[in-house]
């Protein structure tokens, strides 16, 4: 196979194979945590850590680990980080721990970890590996925030949890609730797909 | 935060409508969008969900309760969930292959998707958190597997219509079946006033 520069990687992680808009992965946590662009932003960090590193683990490990077990051992590494940004999140962020509640532990079953996991890392060599994963944790988190900035800015009239918007603005209150999050990510994923329609392979 | 006087009729009824575990928590989106797309599908998946979510609920309350607490090892609790999980869809699938081919052509297909599905590590979580009873967190699981199955259902019948709608372009695949989904959530709020709680 050809070795793609690390600024390829990037680009396709971050646009043209978009994680969320072009594969639809990790459409769960891309819904319920945007309700807030704070708490957004802190998972995405985590997703992007968390993806980074455990890419980087399944492709140091790939010559070593039997392909018959080979999805165990991904969630087995997977989980591990998720359980460092678990601890570290509790002890230094109690509060947005708390508002994220089950979400940080269900990084484990987020399909993009799995997903490049065992579409790239397991074929390649670390270095593009993390750079793969990096690339797919920050695609992630840019649709997150996009979808966040619209949200808390609608819902609450804030931004990172400024007011920016006068009183006289009427909150949607919608946008704060459930509803709202599909709404918006299916506007976005439309929008996407009619002005930068996927390229057929 | 959660009462433990709460009936767990309550919490079935409470995890089925009011909070459901597809519409309102947003677990288990990837297979709902991947197996959405007519109702037979739906509905075998439906089943294997309840079932093992109902399952895993109950264990991994007692595994944790009886083995991690005592053991001062909770932090651990995510890689002994998602293994008790794997584990318990794995003999099950060995289970019914070897007792009941009919249930294993109805669900055999389904079964390792469910590892990965969200939902089910998500209600586990949960139920920790809610500090849910041994007979709350199985109610939750039955209900939260219930609910799903309800959200998946519906999903697959309105999709098969969709098939033969002019739907535009751009918004085809996952942007209308997003779409639909928020117009189900939106309708599922009706149902929010019936328990007062989460």
């Amino acid at each position: 196979m050809m070795r793609e520069s690390s600024a390829t990687i990037l680009s396709k992680g971050l646009w043209s194979d978009n994680p969320v808009f072009r594969q639809i992965l990790g459409i769960c946590s891309a819904l319920a945590v945007t309700n807030l662009l704070i708490n957004t932003s802190i998972m995405g960090v985590a997703l992007i850590f968390v993806t980074a590193f455990s890419s980087l683990t399944v492709s140091a490990l790939r010559n070593i680990t039997p392909l018959r077990i080979r999805m165990m051992v991904q969630v087995l590494i997977i989980a591990s980080y998720v359980i460092v940004v678990d601890m570290a999140l509790k002890a230094y962020l109690p509060d947005i721990s708390r508002a994220l509640g089950p979400y940080v532990g269900l990084i484990i079953t987020n399909c993009i970890i799995m997903g490049r996991c065992e579409g790239y890392a397991r074929n390649n060599p670390p270095w593009p590996a993390f750079v793969d994963g990096l690339a797919n944790g920050l695609g992630y988190a840019f649709v997150l925030l996009a979808v966040a900035f619209v949200r808390e800015l609608l819902g609450f009239g804030s931004l990172f949890g400024v007011t920016v918007l006068p009183e006289s603005f009427t909150r949607w209150t919608i946008m704060v609730m459930a509803p709202a999050a599909f709404f918006v990510l299916g506007t976005f994923i439309w929008i996407a797909n009619t002005y930068w329609p996927k390229k057929e392979k | 935060m959660a009462n433990p006087e709460v009936s767990a009729f309550v919490i079935l009824f409470a995890a089925i409508f009011t909070s459901n575990i597809l519409l309102v928590n947003f677990l288990g989106m990837c297979s709902f969008l991947a197996v959405s797309r007519n109702v037979r599908s739906s509905l075998g998946l439906g089943f294997a969900v309840i079932f093992v979510m109902t399952c895993t609920s109950g264990l991994n309350y007692l595994v944790y309760q009886h083995i991690l607490v005592p053991y001062n090892l909770v932090h651990f609790r995510f890689i002994v969930f998602i293994i008790v999980i794997a584990a318990f869809v794995q003999l099950v699938e060995m289970v019914i292959e070897r007792y009941s081919p009919f249930l294993y052509t109805v669900l055999g297909v389904f079964l390792p998707l469910i590892t990965v599905n969200c939902a089910i590590l998500g209600v586990s979580l949960f139920l920790i958190i809610r500090n849910y009873s041994f007979v709350q967190s199985v109610a939750y699981g039955f209900g939260g597997g219930v609910g799903w199955m309800l959200a998946i259902v519906a999903m697959g019948g309105i999709r098969e219509k969709l098939k033969n709608s002019p739907v535009p372009k751009g918004l085809e695949g996952p942007g209308i079946t997003l779409i639909t989904a928020g117009l189900m959530a939106l309708s599922f709020m009706a149902f929010s006033g019936m328990i007062p709680m989460q």
